[in-house]
C-alpha cells in the first residue's frame, strides 16, 4: 500500500529559499541546497521547488538551482513557476526536476496541460491551483471557490473544483492544491476545499496552504489527499519532518518512516 | 565505472544520472548501439510513452537489440520504469507497438478500485523473491499508471522477481543473471538511501563479474 507524502516546499527567488504569507512579504529562509539535503535526511517523501522569481533573470537562475539541488537529492523533485511551454518543462527536466508543475500557464492556455503530458507523460504534469473561497453569490454549477492566478492577483471566476476535473481531462497526473485564503497563515488546510477536488478527480491531490501542525495535516489525509505540502513550519525549524511523520504514524496514518 | 545511459527523449535523465555519480559511477550519455553494446554498465531510463520510448529505440539502429541481447546474456544492465515496461512484448498505454519481448507478458494499466488513485504516485513496499541478489525489501518510489499484474505473469527460468501491491499485486521489479541484470517498474534514483544501495549493489555485483578470472 502506498504511503502518504510528506512534502517540504521551497519556495525559491535568485537563489534563496524565501517565504510569505499568501505570497507577499517575502523574507530569506535559507540556502536551497542545504534545505533540500536536511529534509531528505529527515524523511520528506519528495521536494516541491516553486519559482518566485519575477524576472527573466531568476528564471535562468532557477535552472541552476535546480542543478544544484539534484546533485544531491535522492527523492522526487517537483518543479513549478514560470513554465508557460513544453521548452520551459524541458529546461527543468533537463536540470534535475522530475515533474515539473504549471499553474497561470495552464489557466491561460490548458492546452498547455496535454502538450507535457504527451511530451513528458502524465506522471510527470503536475497542475498547480491556487484557489480562494467566493465571497459573492455563486453562479449555477459553482462549489464555493474560484481559481486564483498571478500569485493571487487576479481571481478568475473559475470554478476551482471544475478547473482541478477539467485538468486531469486534459492530462494532469497529480493536482497540486493551495488554499489561498490559507497560505502561510498557519491556521490549517482547507478541508472542505480538499474533500470537493479529491472527490471530483482520481488522480493524487497534494494539499497545500495553512499547515501548523500534525493535526492540520491528519485533517487533509483524512480529507482524500494523498500528500500534505508545507514550507513555513519545516523551514523555521520549530519542526522536523521526521517529527511530523512520527506524528502522523500515531495518529494512524500509513507513513515511511526513515531509517 | 562508466555506464552508457541511453537517452530515450523523455526521461528524468538528470535524476539518473545524479544517482549514478553519487555511487561513483560516471555516466555518458548516448543513442548508440555499439555504445550499448560494449559499456560495462548499460541504464535504459525511462519516463513517458511505452509508444515513444519504443519508437526512440527503433529510430537507433540495432540499439533495441542490442539492449535486448544484454538482457538476454546477463551483461550489465539496468531498466527503470519504463525502461523495464519496454522489455515486455506489448503494453496497453499503445496498442500494436512491439516491445523488446526478453520478458513475457503484458503491461496493463491500473485496475480502477474505489479509493485508488491511478497514477500510483509515492512510496510503496516491495518484497523480492528470496532469489534476488540486487533488489531488496523496503519502502521505493513509483509514479505509474500502467504495471505488470501478478495475475498475467510468472518469472522465467532464471529471472527473480520483486511484488508490491497497489489495488492489486503487480510486478515490482524483476532481475537476473545474479543481480547484474535488473528491471525495475520503481526508480531507484529517486528512492532515497535504499535506491542509493540498491545502485551500488547492481554496480558490485558486475565488477565482480567483470573481475572474475571466469568471466
Amino acid at each position: 500500500m502506498l504511503t502518504k507524502r510528506v512534502i517540504p516546499c521551497l519556495d525559491i527567488r535568485d537563489g534563496r529559499v524565501v517565504k510569505g504569507v499568501r505570497f507577499q512579504g517575502l523574507r530569506d529562509a535559507g540556502d536551497p541546497v542545504e534545505c533540500a539535503a536536511r529534509y531528505e535526511a529527515q524523511g520528506a517523501d519528495e521536494l516541491v521547488i516553486l519559482d518566485v522569481s519575477a524576472t527573466p533573470e531568476g528564471r535562468a537562475n532557477a535552472a541552476e538551482t535546480v542543478a544544484a539541488v539534484r546533485a544531491v537529492l535522492g527523492i522526487p523533485l517537483t518543479v513549478g513557476g514560470g513554465v508557460r511551454a513544453v521548452a520551459d518543462a524541458a529546461r527543468l527536466l533537463d536540470a534535475g526536476a522530475d515533474k515539473v508543475s504549471v499553474n497561470t500557464a495552464a489557466v491561460d492556455r490548458p492546452e498547455l496541460i496535454g502538450e507535457l503530458a504527451g511530451r513528458f507523460g502524465v506522471q510527470c504534469t503536475v497542475v498547480a491551483i491556487d484557489a480562494a473561497r467566493r465571497e459573492l453569490a455563486r453562479a449555477p454549477g459553482d462549489r464555493g471557490w474560484e481559481v486564483v492566478t498571478r500569485s493571487g492577483t487576479d481571481r478568475t471566476g473559475i470554478d476551482a473544483v471544475g478547473w482541478a476535473e477539467r485538468c486531469v481531462s486534459l492530462g494532469a497526473g497529480e493536482i497540486l492544491l493551495t488554499s489561498w485564503d490559507r497560505d502561510g497563515t498557519r491556521s490549517g488546510y482547507d478541508t472542505d476545499l480538499l474533500r470537493s477536488v479529491c472527490g471530483g478527480v482520481g488522480v493524487p491531490v497534494i494539499a497545500s496552504g495553512g499547515a501548523d501542525s500534525v493535526a492540520h495535516m491528519v485533517e487533509a489525509l483524512d480529507a482524500g489527499s494523498e500528500a500534505v505540502l508545507a514550507a513555513s513550519i519545516f523551514h523555521d525549524a520549530h519542526t522536523t519532518v521526521d517529527d511530523v511523520k512520527r506524528g502522523l504514524a500515531q495518529a494512524g496514518a500509513r507513513v515511511r518512516i526513515a531509517s | 565505472m562508466n555506464a552508457a545511459v541511453v537517452r530515450t527523449g523523455t526521461a528524468n535523465l538528470a535524476s539518473v544520472l545524479a544517482a549514478l555519480r553519487r555511487v561513483g559511477v560516471e555516466p555518458v550519455e548516448t543513442q548508440d548501439a555499439g555504445a550499448v553494446r560494449d559499456a560495462p554498465l548499460v541504464v535504459l531510463p525511462g519516463v513517458g510513452s511505452f509508444g515513444a520510448a519504443m519508437e526512440t529505440l527503433s529510430a537507433h539502429a540495432g540499439l533495441g537489440e542490442a539492449l535486448a541481447s544484454r538482457a538476454r546474456s546477463g551483461r550489465a544492465l539496468l531498466a527503470i520504469c519504463l525502461g523495464f515496461q519496454v522489455l515486455f512484448e506489448s503494453s496497453e498505454e499503445s496498442p500494436g507497438v512491439r516491445g523488446l519481448g526478453v520478458l513475457p507478458g503484458s503491461v496493463r494499466r491500473f485496475a480502477g478500485a474505489p479509493g485508488l488513485r491511478v497514477p500510483q504516485m509515492g512510496w510503496n513496499t516491495i518484497e523480492p523473491a528470496a532469489a534476488c541478489r540486487s533488489l531488496a525489501g523496503g519502502e521505493v518510489y513509483f509514479a505509474n499508471s500502467y504495471r505488470v499484474g501478478e495475475g498475467e505473469w510468472a518469472a522465467p527460468a532464471g529471472w527473480a522477481p520483486a511484488w508490491c501491491a497497489h489495488g492489486d499485486r503487480f510486478v515490482a521489479g524483476v532481475e537476473g543473471a545474479e543481480g547484474r541484470v535488473v528491471a525495475c517498474q520503481f526508480h531507484p534514483e529517486l528512492s532515497g538511501a535504499l535506491g542509493a544501495s540498491l545502485l551500488a549493489r547492481w554496480v558490485a555485483a558486475n565488477r565482480e563479474a567483470t573481475c572474475s578470472p571466469s568471466a
